[in-house]
């Protein structure tokens, strides 16, 4: 295991509290005579708070809670806690808490999850206030050594000087000393213009490993006596396992066994994963489907087209003055529907886990990015208490929102169970990872917009028909039925509000959840949101005979954070010049995960079919910037994976089960289809948004946009395969 | 039985001929740090080198793999110095995820053996690897670096 990513908590120092902690996941505690208890970390190194361990050697080990998944959150949260511990950087190192630790000592570190491009603002507070405290404890402990008033001593660079004196030590030094004192009840974060190291475009710090295969993901796990699983779950969502013939594989090389997973899943363990994965193949199995095998694209895309009729019920997210009065009474009116099909979030590394299940513990290591979740999974899977179990997390080889999810850590811990004693390490195979992915919603959008007889836009109605992720996944999160995520880009308010002033607005969803399991999908409600919402923009603008652009800015002025990243890209794109000869642009904005995105494109087309990127510009405000570097590459990504399901993606159902089973039929934008990306950061300050999702958003509308400049055309559905427009 | 001979190392393995040379790596001879991503040679997780051409092992059998001299990501260093692609790889801070990375930089350095000046369209044309994370503009990028070195 490397350095960053091994659970390396002490197990051997005395442990309190053993009832509730169980000795198998405790963290060391001295015990001494008055005073707090010292927190040891795996080496005896003492924490100062729970954020941070000091060792002699002046190394600090900052935790991270949230999971490192690509975007770059384990440093970014690292340099959060460096930046108010004024420790040497070059001196930091980090490691994962367990959940099983976090349970333990009552959620010191909060919340595991990482999704939402919540990973940094979410923890940004608390993780700051941690290397807050621990300066303050290292500096008291230094002044209380020189029996001089803390207020005298300050630290830099992990160095304690004494003003006055200009005596000075290290945190190593002080360490120990520091760990013994109470830590202060309350702390004074820096002024963001004192920042240092907030910032700053440091190198990550998990690299080094990512180039020489030492990194450690989930589906590199070996342990001793480890077996490998092969699954497959029923192909159509919602059907069962009827039964399977173990006799037809019995006598294969390597099989150990082949078990039911669950009511709806048969797995092969072997010796190799490769031969479990072949014996599954060979193994006949029955499925009773059900009636969701009755289920088509076109069965689905016929009842989300119903719920556009006014007729039907919705829910109504961002209401303002009477948009269907006003639009019976317009000079003039333009419609349109559009739709998006379901997308897999295509993780590099297909979903696994490792579980090791004992009658009095079940351990799991896996990728996850929701430690805590995952640990609730392994409880009820194993049905074991709290204190019996805990989850390891590794790297995953991308999460993208796929990973909040912990059916793959359910059946391994079923798997194991079946085989007490012995390590299972769970593989799925592509085909499974596509059959069984947690898809981006499927929805179709019905836009009507209005105008008076002065080509002024006076009403708006925005009628969503389509699948909701809240109601499969945290149905408690619905409001009277409503899911309030729907509206993700164009809501009323919050951190994902709509951007224009329309005089009589409507945006409604009339919720219509097929069989096929939404998921979290990187960007989530926002991409097709963005999608329906900017094309539309440019269809209204075209309307009203008037710039895109032009047209965007007389309805922003309320908006003045949105208007600036739209700006931006205008500004840095030139769009006020003309594009080089067969050069064509489109710009989108949007507003999501608390932050302010715009992007504009720059293409050509050759027979209306073959498409160029050459160029994008892509603005954000996120509030602060943690690390420029990673959000630039944030931003970069964002049109990877947004271009990649406009070009390429798209999952569609026919007989209940998902159609497409490889990359060979589920492609990814190479290198040779990507854009150059110019990245504009407009930090205004004040607020802490997002970086890891809202740019999606923006990249598929940008590129429709320019599409229609180049070619008059305007396409309303997503994959662009399926009209046979490719890459050029 | 078979013989690989895997970064200068020849491994015998209980292995049945027509396995993939990607499991015999990553289960037989242990060495993780070779990529599954799809199975069928699309995505260029799983790249190697044989007799130094870069070759998604995914798609070749260890028959076909016996003899011949295989390199994996994690042979690709000489002793404690890495391989300029790793050292350029690191100075860009190319990974994000890094599940695809093994293979990319397989896949990078062959090209380098081959065109120690790559142009763009050289790039476009060899490293048809996936990265889903998008690292393309760091991975152009460390390119031009170490053929500008």
């Amino acid at each position: 295991m490397n350095k960053h990513f091994s659970p390396t908590m002490n197990r051997r120092a005395f442990v309190i509290g053993t009832a509730a902690v169980g000795a198998g996941l405790a963290i060391g505690l001295d015990l001494p005579f008055g005073g707090p208890a010292v927190v040891r970390a795996a080496d005896g190194s003492p924490e100062i708070g729970a954020w941070v361990v000091i060792r002699p050697d002046d190394t600090v080990v900052i935790r991270i809670a949230r999971s490192e998944m690509g975007q770059g959150s384990l440093t970014g949260l690292a340099q959060l806690v460096a930046e108010e511990l004024e420790c040497d950087w070059t001196k930091v190192t980090t490691e994962y808490p367990t959940p099983g630790q976090s349970v333990a000592r009552k959620r010191v570190w909060g919340d595991f999850s990482t999704g939402g491009s919540r990973g940094i603002r979410s923890s940004q507070d608390y993780v700051r206030k941690g290397g807050a405290t621990a300066r303050v404890m290292l500096i008291q402990a230094a002044a209380d050594a020189w029996k001089v008033p803390a207020s005298e001593c300050t630290a830099a660079n992990s160095v304690i000087t004494h003003t006055l004196s200009g005596r000075t030590t290290t945190y190593g030094k002080v360490a120990e000393a520091a760990a013994k004192l109470t830590p202060p009840a309350e702390v004074k974060l820096k002024d963001p213009k004192d920042w240092k190291l907030i910032g700053k475009g440091v190198k990550r710090l998990d690299t080094v490993d990512k180039t020489t295969g030492a990194m450690i993901y989930g589906a590199d796990i070996k342990l001793p006596g480890m077996l490998n699983a092969a699954i497959k779950d029923c192909p159509v969502f919602g059907g069962k396992l009827k039964s399977f013939d173990e006799a037809k594989i019995a006598g294969l090389k390597g099989v150990k066994k082949v078990v039911k997973v669950g009511d709806t899943a048969v797995a092969v363990v072997a010796d190799t994963w490769w031969h479990a994965k072949t014996a599954l193949e060979a193994l006949p199995i029955v499925w009773d489907e059900g009636d969701n095998a009755k289920v088509s694209s076109a069965s689905i895309a016929k009842w989300l087209a119903e719920g556009l009729d006014d007729a039907q019920p919705a829910y109504v997210g961002n209401k303002n003055g009477d948009a269907k009065a006003a639009i019976a009474g317009a000079a003039k009116k333009v419609e349109a529907v559009y739709s998006y099909p379901y997308q897999n979030h295509a993780t590099m590394e297909p979903m696994n886990a490792t579980a090791l299940y004992t009658a009095d513990k079940c351990e799991v290591w896996c990728g996850t990015q929701n430690g805590e979740a995952a640990f609730a999974a392994v409880l009820e899977a194993s049905g074991l208490p709290a204190e019996k179990c805990d989850v390891h997390k590794v790297m995953p080889g991308g999460g993208f929102g796929r990973r909040g999810q912990t059916d793959y850590v359910r059946q391994a811990v079923m798997i194991a169970k079946q085989m007490p004693g012995t390590p299972i390490k769970l593989l799925w195979s592509r085909e499974e990872d596509m059959a069984h992915g947690r898809y981006h919603p499927i929805t179709q959008c019905k836009m009507t917009g209005a105008f008076d007889a002065n080509n002024n836009l006076i009403a708006l109605h925005y009628r969503l028909s389509g699948q909701s992720i809240l109601f499969s996944l945290r149905p408690e999160a619905l409001q009277n039925g409503m899911d309030p995520a729907a509206f993700q880009g164009v809501a009323q308010s919050g951190e994902a509000a709509f951007g224009y002033s329309v005089p009589n607005l409507l945006i409604e969803h009339a919720m219509r959840n097929p069989h096929v399991p939404p998921g979290f999908w990187r960007g989530v409600n926002v991409n097709h949101n963005a999608i329906y919402m900017e094309c539309f923009m440019d269809e209204l603008a075209q309307a009203a005979g008037q710039d895109p652009l032009e047209f965007r800015r007389k309805l922003m002025g309320n908006h003045p954070k949105h208007l600036a990243v739209l700006n931006a890209v205008a500004e840095k794109i030139g769009w006020d010049t003309p594009a080089p000869q067969g050069v064509y642009r489109g710009i989108a904005q949007v507003m999501g995960y608390g932050s302010y995105v715009a992007g504009a494109a720059e293409i050509s087309v050759t027979d209306g079919s073959k498409i160029k990127v050459h160029r994008i510009v892509a603005s954000t405000d996120p509030g602060y910037i943690v690390n420029p570097a990673q959000v630039e590459r944030q931003i970069a990504g964002s049109f990877v994976y947004g271009l990649s399901a406009l070009f390429y993606g798209g999952c569609t159902v026919k007989d209940g089960k998902i159609e497409q089973t490889n990359f060979d039929t589920y492609n990814s934008m190479r290198i040779n289809e990507m854009p150059k990306v110019e990245s504009v950061m407009v930090p205004s300050g004040g607020f802490w948004g997002g970086v890891g999702e809202p740019t999606i958003g923006v990249a598929a509308p940008a590129v429709l946009n320019a599409y229609f400049a180049a070619t008059g055309k305007r396409i309303r559905s997503v994959p662009l395969r399926d009209q046979n427009i490719t890459f050029a | 039985m078979a013989n690989l001979t895997i970064n200068g190392k020849t491994f015998t393995l209980d292995i049945e001929p027509e396995t993939p040379l990607l499991w015999a790596i990553r289960e037989n001879a242990g060495l993780t740090g070779t990529k599954y991503g799809c199975g069928i040679a699309q995505c260029g997780a799983c790249t190697v080198h044989m007799d130094g051409v870069a070759m998604r092992s995914c798609g070749v059998t260890v028959s076909e793999a016996e003899g011949k001299k295989i390199t994996t990501i994690e042979g690709l260093a000489s002793g404690d110095s890495l391989h300029k692609v790793q050292e350029a790889w690191i100075a860009q801070d190319v990974p994000q995820c890094g599940y695809c990375q093994s293979g990319m930089i397989m896949a990078v350095a062959a090209l380098l053996n081959e065109k120690p000046k790559p142009t763009d369209a050289d790039i476009d044309e060899a490293i048809t690897n996936i990265c889903r994370c998008g690292t393309f503009a760091q991975v152009r990028e460390a390119i031009h670096t170490i053929a500008s070195a």
